[in-house]
């Protein structure tokens, strides 16, 4: 049985990846990788495109296999987990999210049930109460009976969202969740996680895109360049002009900032850029 | 309450129109007999009880001749409505049906394949020997796109439509030298590639009827894993459904189904791919109702035209030709209707 306790042991990680590797085809995206998590941080994920973030939150979410190496989620190792008991406590927020064949925002929500549901069962009061509340929270009440297909990316991100509220798992996954939305719903949307977060509902592995966002956000931090980890530390050690140069290639100032009440980054290409 | 008491009164009224359908489709024909006596013979038979005051002729057409091809007819249409609305969602395309994959193609060319060894002199019995090559050739081409699709090991949709469509247009060129290989007797291929029920047997049925029935409450059971699928690979992974493992087994299984349909029937086209696309149309994409209903929708549909080929017209037309050519313009229908009221749904 799973064992629940993670929520108040912070001291045996909730996942353990060591050597981790991963290639689509030839072209190798994780390099040895080692990483512990353990419960109760909100964890983000950052690093320059195509520098295989989205494939470590996939590796972690059980989606993707690893070639070489081993991942364990709560002492068990990813493979050895029953995908549908996985999908009880593991649940992910994809960046893109898009819905065949015209099924409506609450039928898609209601999907997020199925790993708590047997087979031919139809949603309880307290589920359906669940659903009202993802819809609700997500700010997509209106639109519950409208078709998915004829939403707006950031409407179906939302969708996304509260299908994975609905699924009401222990740890959320997010990958770039909030990149098509507004900056009303992000700061919303973020603010959503980061309270159950915050009530020790959820543990959060974010991949973000957005640092200023990651700062208000995470309280740890993981940089990833070329397959592989370049830092790790909590948000406010981590998050320097010397790690961003390092990382991205751009000049910045992070000053700390009393309107958000966090660090806030400003960037600029490096000034003595070739210019051919 | 659950979902098989909440779908049971739709099913209930489907299962009665189908067996009025039956019914009235029984009496239809060269020699007329009515309802009423359609249903008696057939109570009588069922309860093997004597029939003294029928004219025992009509109850050998009723019994031997018409009750075999149309139940052929409703099982071949339910399970090619079935397996379309099946390949339709583990694809993730409504485009896609038993043709897409390229297995009604494997299947009529392991049934002219054996058709012109035997014109070259192959002695084999033509009444078994057709059916189990389009069954075999069915299986094959599957094996075959499975293999060529799982290079990466997600087997994504894309890889199987695009492997799909590449062993098809092979196998159609095939067919076209086979044909060219017939010379003369070309005609035997043609009749067999646009479809007939005029054949069958009740051992046809006893064939069709258990892969019919287990392969609709299969798709049925995996109803709401395949409502998951239609939101991608990823988000179904991380739902909790097994989307490699699950597209497999039901490839596998509605190619059993197709196969066996092409092999006792011919190729009958369009109830595949319309059945599914109607009845998304009127009912939504829930496909725990679509499965149930696609089976009854197929099954009717194939009834009323057969029976149409059967009886009403002067001369019997290929089965393969009429479902064409009715269901072809009903589709352009409901596809330019859908594009108007923007819910094209795709």
């Amino acid at each position: 049985m799973v064992t629940r306790d993670f929520k108040t042991d912070t001291s045996s990680p909730l996942w353990s990846l060591s050597g981790i590797r991963f290639s689509y085809g030839k072209t190798e995206v994780l390099q040895d990788i080692n990483l512990k998590l353990f419960p109760g941080h909100c964890y983000g994920i950052l690093g320059p495109n195509g520098s295989g973030k989205t494939t470590l939150l996939d590796i972690l979410a059980g989606v993707l296999k690893p070639i070489a190496g081993t991942a364990t989620f709560q002492g068990k190792p990813l493979n050895q987990w029953p995908k549908k008991q996985l999908a009880r406590v593991l649940g992910l927020v994809p960046q893109d999210f898009m819905v065949r064949f015209g099924f409506t925002v609450r039928e898609a929500v209601e999907m997020g049930l199925h790993p708590h549901m047997h087979r031919f069962a139809t949603p309880s009061e307290l589920d359906l109460a669940l659903i009202d509340k993802a819809l609700q929270e997500t700010g997509i009440s209106a639109m519950a009976d409208r078709p998915i297909t004829q939403l707006s990316g950031g409407e179906k991100q939302r969708v996304a969202l509260a299908r994975t509220l609905a699924q009401n798992p222990d740890v959320l996954l997010l990958d770039e969740a909030t990149s098509n939305l507004d900056i009303h719903h992000s700061l919303e949307i973020l603010r959503l996680i980061r309270q159950r977060y915050e009530n020790n509902d959820i543990h959060v592995v974010a991949v973000m895109h957005d640092l200023n966002l990651a700062s208000f956000f995470c309280d740890e931090l993981i940089f990833i360049k070329h397959g592989k980890i370049v830092y790790q530390g909590t948000t406010d050690s981590i998050l320097t002009p010397d790690v961003i140069a390092d990382v991205y290639e751009v000049e910045s100032e992070v000053v700390y900032n009393q309107f958000t009440s966090c660090r806030q980054v400003s960037f600029r290409l490096p000034l003595e850029e070739k210019k051919c | 309450m659950n979902i098989v008491t909440k779908e049971l009164y739709p099913i209930l009224f489907l299962t009665t129109a189908l067996f009025l359908l039956i019914a009235v489709s029984a009496t239809m024909g060269f020699l007329s007999v009515s309802v009423m006596d359609v249903v008696r013979i057939i109570s009588a038979k069922l309860l093997q009880q004597p029939l003294p005051d029928i004219d025992p002729v009509a109850v050998t057409v009723v019994t031997d001749v018409r009750m075999p091809r149309i139940v052929a007819a409703v099982l071949v249409g339910g399970m090619l409505g079935v397996s379309g609305t099946v390949f339709q969602a583990i694809l993730l395309n409504p485009l896609a049906d038993s043709y897409t994959l390229g297995i009604s193609t494997g299947a009529a060319f392991g049934a002219s394949l054996v058709i012109v060894l035997q014109i070259f002199g192959l002695a084999l019995p033509p009444a078994v020997s057709v059916p189990i090559f389009a069954f075999a050739g069915g299986i094959g081409t599957l094996l075959l796109v499975l293999f060529l699709a799982s290079g990466d090991r997600r087997l994504s949709s894309t890889n199987l439509i695009l492997a799909g469509v590449i062993v098809a247009a092979i196998l159609s060129a095939a067919i076209g030298f086979l044909k060219f290989l017939a010379d003369e007797q070309v005609g035997i291929i043609i009749f067999w590639l646009m479809g007939s029920l005029s054949g069958v047997s009740w051992y046809n049925i006893l064939l069709l009827l258990p892969f019919a029935l287990i392969g609709t409450g299969l798709a049925f059971f995996y109803g709401r894993d395949l409502n998951i699928m239609a939101t991608g690979d990823r988000t179904s992974v991380s739902l909790g459904v097994n989307t490699v493992r699950l597209r497999i087994f039901l490839l596998v299984c509605c190619t059993l189904m197709t196969a066996l349909s092409v092999a006792v029937a011919g190729i009958i086209g369009f109830i595949g791919l319309i059945v599914p696309h109607l009845l998304r149309h009127l009912t939504g994409p829930d496909n725990r109702r679509l499965i149930p209903f696609s089976f009854f929708a197929g099954g009717m549909l194939l009834l009323v035209a057969d029976t149409i080929t059967r009886a009403v017209l002067p001369a019997e037309v290929p089965i393969g030709v009429l479902t064409a050519l009715l269901g072809g313009p009903f589709f352009c229908i409901i596809f330019k209707k859908r594009q108007q009221d923007g819910n094209a749904g795709f």
